[in-house]
């Protein structure tokens, strides 16, 4: 957050009538809807959210213990903002962009203290700003003006901020600034900084909305084969606890093959947040090489500290995400959970005494998380470049039923749905995601760019994986009642290969350094090798060799092994074992 | 200090007072009833001109003649590190008949969130002996590790164990670390008197009671005193971890029993109830329990969380343990079958789960072979449960023989890892070596977790031979 760092004093521009939680009412203040005002004697920050004759109602980020009626209220004027800037990536924020590393500094302390404000970006520190316009240049909002290197993998473009009324550049300078030097003048007399605000809970503009065409690459290869998702689509991850959905969440902002990526934990694990911040700057960008912290924001509002700082920490992290789309990056934002969000949602409602809808969440539950995915998408930014936003939100529904209203509203909204499943955790089949209940919707508006840019046989190499796993889960249910042994020997055989899509496809181990990342490449090698032998299994199974013979040959049990073979030695290690393969069985004709 | 005579309403365990001067949210009340009784309270909510108590001590005795008094502070716990060895009740008041407490500072129980960026992530392994936690379930320092049971199990002899034996193997911690040391905090929220007598004689007999703190409130304690005592219990944790460099590890028990009371209170102030009539802010409440595990950057001490609960009608999906699932960083079930089977401790690790467990074990830690045994045992155990089923059906006959000695390893894994009774401290090499002997019944291709050089250098040739012979 911007505007004012000294809460020494509170200026009383209305008192305090009652305090409940993180609700607190005020008489006798002037303030709009959604302004940012200072609460009590300690000046903790706060949100205006509804306004009744002379009461204002305002929910409060911090904690609020020991704030009596009587204590002052002063109005910022201003309508809760995000600070944007050079600065923003390798960085770890609160739910309102106070950095927290700032906050461990004035705090003094490892612990959360209250009434301490932070700028969002630093104000000290100087960048080094290269004009991209001349004098005389006539500029609109959107335009780039210059660049500055943010960090080793970003390079950061200022724009002319979206509601400038633009002009002719009078004067660009280069050379080394703060974040609120003027680094560009325009002859309406308007000094445009690398410093802006906007206010969070608006959609920050664009051209229009364009249709996704090319996968977020994510290297996992359940999502890359078969549920993928489009550089600006959407895509909900819910599951019950255990079962993957952080790691799901931390295995795409690690790996996905975008350019800026923003981290919401929301309402989740301190330990989880510290795990980033402790594995980022030491993991490299498989695209770039350069280490992830430095495409990386993050955003942490831990489940413990204030639940209205949780309720607005989903829209610090999109603002952000859409000013790096403004830059025609592809950000990828995560948000674990949104249900925790949905959950602040309704304590805040429920505090305001609103009319509880389905299960107490407010009536406005549904329009709240559409309008949040509806900020993400392939955009024609208004200068004409192209920019994305793909927003993943992990859903913890209670008892891992589906049904609730978090997950049901969610699911009307998202194209891509990882549907997470207890049973397959505890399994130990991860990642956990139900290949029969998920679906992405973009599968097919996808499939030129895997046929272009892995393999032509991509669409029918994977229809083939999805047949089968199809037929293994009808057969399954034979299983269960009759036994393996008892089935036909053509339908052991396609058990017998479904499985090896299970283990040596679907699943894959975020903790194993090689088979944490699996190029599109590998990935589909991995497909033709099993069915590769499938089709030379069945080939000697119609030629009279006993199915026991064929599902015995030592080759086939190394397909299991490919995940974890390096990726440069992937791809002959799959062609030794078609050969092995082929030999083994042809012994047995 | 101000008191008042103007109580306007008494229900259930909350009390309307009227008052002229500001009074602030969460500060402690007194209330003194005619008959000359002192309640404690807390301000639930604050309006000029009326506020709303929550009495811990339950609200009989308290009419409109009752005095409350606002003593202008928010809930404290007194902290010393002279605490250690004491039993106290649910509100941190000695009840062992030893000298007065002569506190070195006084802490706000409420505690304030650690900041994400001061954490240290987890990573040092903690010995409990117990081969189902060290070998599947790896607990960490700092992690919080919930105990999912159902009423009549012995969770409380798990815990004992674990506080009995909990330790850091010499070569697996630091040399400069030697200094710190284990205390343990036992947090007790309505349990009966007996379980109480329980934990204490054990306590008393093992010499444990040296190093803990024992905060009790029982079952016939009033109800709303459970809210507070385990934030009096990780107050003196905090403290304890990060002002005197203990290792601290918090055992609380029984959370179900903290969640009812929750219930009573959202009841009584007549809010819209969430999940079977749970609170909404439950998970909410919970983390701020929970989440004041962990380690600090720069810190010696580390606090430790196992909080156990019952879960009614022995259903995971049931509030409590779902959302303490949500929040903690696995959990380790107790299963009544196995408990009926005998095995002590019955913990089934199949729907356990230490989730910092990865980053805790291996080379230098505890063993290289570790994470592949525990896959290889997970993954051999969990086809021979699921043959069981069929078994039922078809009968053993029908099933070749590779499924037949996979039922028998399930067998023998409950028989021989997990069984190792409540007094046997296992070493993690001895838990390890006890895995690799069951391993070894399976034949060695079936081992597809296990690194092959790892196979070659603890697979034991003879015992597959030895079985299939038979
Ligand atoms: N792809 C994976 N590879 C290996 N292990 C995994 C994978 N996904 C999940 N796990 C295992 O499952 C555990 C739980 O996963 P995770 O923490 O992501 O669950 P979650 O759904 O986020 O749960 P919660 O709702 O409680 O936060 C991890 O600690 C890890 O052990
Ligand atoms: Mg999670």
């Amino acid at each position: 957050m911007s505007t004012t760092t000294d809460t020494d004093s509170v200026r009383e521009d209305g008192q305090i009538e009652s305090v409940s939680g993180p609700v607190v009412t005020a008489t006798g203040l002037e303030a709009r809807m959604n302004d940012v005002v200072y609460v009590g004697t300690e000046g903790l920050m706060g949100e205006v959210i509804e306004i009744e004759g002379d009461i204002t109602t305002i929910q409060v980020y911090e904690e609020t213990s020991g704030v009596a009626p009587g204590e002052p209220v002063e109005n910022t004027g201003a309508p809760l903002s995000v600070d944007l800037g050079p600065g923003l990536l390798d960085t770890i924020y609160d739910g309102v962009q106070r950095p927290l590393d700032e906050l461990e500094e004035l705090m003094g302390s490892a612990f959360l203290d209250r009434g301490v404000d932070a700028p969002g970006i630093d104000l000290d520190r100087t960048w080094e700003f290269t004009p991209t316009v001349e004098e005389g240049d006539a500029v609109e909002p959107g335009d780039v003006l210059g660049t500055v290197p943010e960090t080793e993998s970003i390079e950061h473009k200022v724009l002319v901020p979206p509601r400038s009324e633009g002009g002719e550049v009078v004067a660009a300078n280069s050379g080394s600034f703060d974040v609120e030097e003027t680094v560009v003048e325009l002859d309406s007399g308007e000094e445009i900084s690398m410093r802006q605000e906007w206010p969070v809970r608006r959609q920050r503009p664009a051209e229009e909305k364009r249709t996704p065409r090319e996968p977020l690459v994510s290297g996992q290869r359940i999502q890359d084969g078969l549920f993928p998702l489009a550089k600006g689509g959407t895509a909900a991850i819910p599951g019950p606890f255990g079962s993957g959905k952080t790691v799901t969440q931390q295995q795409l902002a690690k790996w996905a093959d975008a350019d800026i990526v923003v981290y919401i934990g929301c309402g989740e694990r301190g330990n989880e947040m510290t795990e980033v911040i402790e594995d980022f700057p030491d993991l490299e960008d498989p695209k770039t090489g350069k280490p992830l912290m430095a495409r990386t924001c993050l955003i942490a509002n831990t489940s413990n500290m204030p639940v209205a700082a949780r309720e607005s920490c989903i829209y610090t992290g999109i603002t952000i995400a859409e000013y790096y789309r403004d830059m025609g990056y592809d950000v990828a934002l995560m948000a674990d959970s949104t249900s925790r969000w949905a959950e602040a949602m309704r304590e805040i409602s429920s505090r305001l005494e609103e009319m509880p809808g389905e299960e107490g969440y407010p009536a406005y539950l549904a329009a709240r998380l559409a309008e949040f995915y509806e900020r993400a998408g392939k955009f024609e930014t208004i200068n004409g470049d192209e920019g994305s936003i793909s927003a993943i939100g992990a859903v913890s529904p209670p008892g891992g039923d589906f049904s609730e209203p978090v997950t049901q509203n969610t699911l009307r909204i998202v194209k891509t749905f990882w549907a997470l499943d207890s049973d397959l955790a505890e399994r130990r089949h991860f990642p956990a995601i139900n290949w029969n209940e998920s679906y992405s919707l973009y599968r097919s508006q996808l499939d030129d760019w895997f046929v272009e840019n892995v393999d032509e046989d991509w669409p029918e190499v994977r229809q083939w994986a999805i047949d089968t796993l199809d037929e293994e889960d009808e057969l399954q249910e034979i299983v269960q009642l009759v036994g393996r042994d008892a089935l036909p020997a053509d339908q052991q055989l396609t058990l017998e290969v479904a499985r090896y899509l299970r283990e040596a496809f679907l699943q894959q181990n975020a903790l194993h350094d090689v088979d944490t990342f699996c190029p599109p490449e590998k990935a589909f090698r991995i497909l033709e090798g099993i069915q590769t032998f499938n089709d030379e299994a069945f080939e000697a199974l119609d030629a009279g060799v006993p199915i026991d013979e064929i599902t015995d040959i030592d080759a086939v049990n190394r397909l299991n092994r490919i995940g974890t073979t390096p990726d440069d030695e992937a791809d002959e290690f799959v062609s030794e074992i078609e050969d092995d393969v082929a030999a083994e069985l042809q012994e047995l004709y | 200090m101000k008191e008042y005579q103007t109580i306007t309403e008494v229900s259930g365990p909350l009390v309307f007072a009227e008052v002229d001067e500001p009074i602030g949210y969460d500060e402690i009340v007194e209330i003194e009833t005619p008959s000359g009784e002192t309640k404690r309270g807390q301000v639930l909510e604050s309006e000029s001109g009326v506020v709303a108590i929550q009495v811990f001590e339950g609200t009989e005795g308290i009419n409109r003649e009752a005095s409350v008094r606002f003593l202008g502070e928010t809930m404290k716990m007194p902290v010393t590190e002279d605490l250690l060895g004491r039993v106290l009740d649910g509100s941190g008041r000695p009840i062992d008949g030893g000298p007065d407490i002569v506190p070195d500072e006084r802490r706000d129980i409420v505690g304030e969130a650690i900041n994400p960026y001061s954490r240290e992530y987890p990573e040092e392994f903690i010995q409990t002996g117990v081969s189902a936690i060290d070998g599947m379930n790896t607990l960490v320092r700092g992690q919080k590790l919930p105990i999912f049971s159902s009423s009549g199990q012995p969770h409380s002899d798990l815990a004992l164990q674990i506080a009995r034996q909990a330790s850091v193997p010499e070569d697996a911690s630091d040399e400069d670390e030697e200094d710190s040391e284990f205390a343990v905090i036992f947090g007790a929220m309505g349990i009966t008197q007996e379980e109480a007598n329980e934990f204490m004689q054990d306590f008393e007999r093992t010499g444990a009671l040296e190093r803990s703190v024992v905060f009790m409130n029982l079952a016939d304690d009033p109800a709303v005193e459970r809210t507070v005592t385990p934030r009096m219990a990780l107050t003196t944790a905090e403290y304890l971890a990060f002002d005197k460099d203990y290792h601290v590890l918090v055992i609380l028990t029984d959370m179900t029993n903290y969640c009812e009371a929750l219930r009573e209170i959202g009841a009584a102030r007549e809010e819209v109830p969430g999940r079977r009539g749970y609170p909404g802010y439950m998970y909410t409440d919970l983390a701020q329990l929970y989440e004041r595990a962990g380690r600090i950057e720069g810190e010696e001490g580390s606090v430790t969380q196992i909080p156990i609960l019952t879960m009614p009608s022995d259903d995971i999906t049931h509030p409590i343990p779902d959302l303490t699932g949500y929040i903690t960083e696995g959990q380790i079930i107790v299963d009544p079958d196995l408990n009926s089977q005998g095995v002590e401790p019955p913990i089934n690790v199949l729907p356990s789960l230490s989730r910092l467990m990865d980053d805790g074990i291996g080379e230098g830690l505890t063993r290289e072979d570790h994470g592949d045994v525990s896959d290889q045992l997970y993954a051999a155990y969990a086809e021979g449960e699921d043959l069981r089923d069929l078994v039922n059906i078809v009968g053993r006959e029908a099933l070749s023989e590779r499924d037949n000695r996979f039922l028998d390893f399930a067998d023998r894994f409950e028989e021989e890892f997990v069984q190792q009774g409540f007094t046997t401290d296992r070493e993690i090499e001895e838990t390890l070596d006890v895995g690799w002997d069951l391993l070894s019944t399976l034949p060695r291709d079936e081992l597809n977790r296990i690194d092959e050089e790892l196979i070659e250098e603890h697979y034991e040739d003879e015992a597959a031979e030895e079985l299939s012979a038979d």
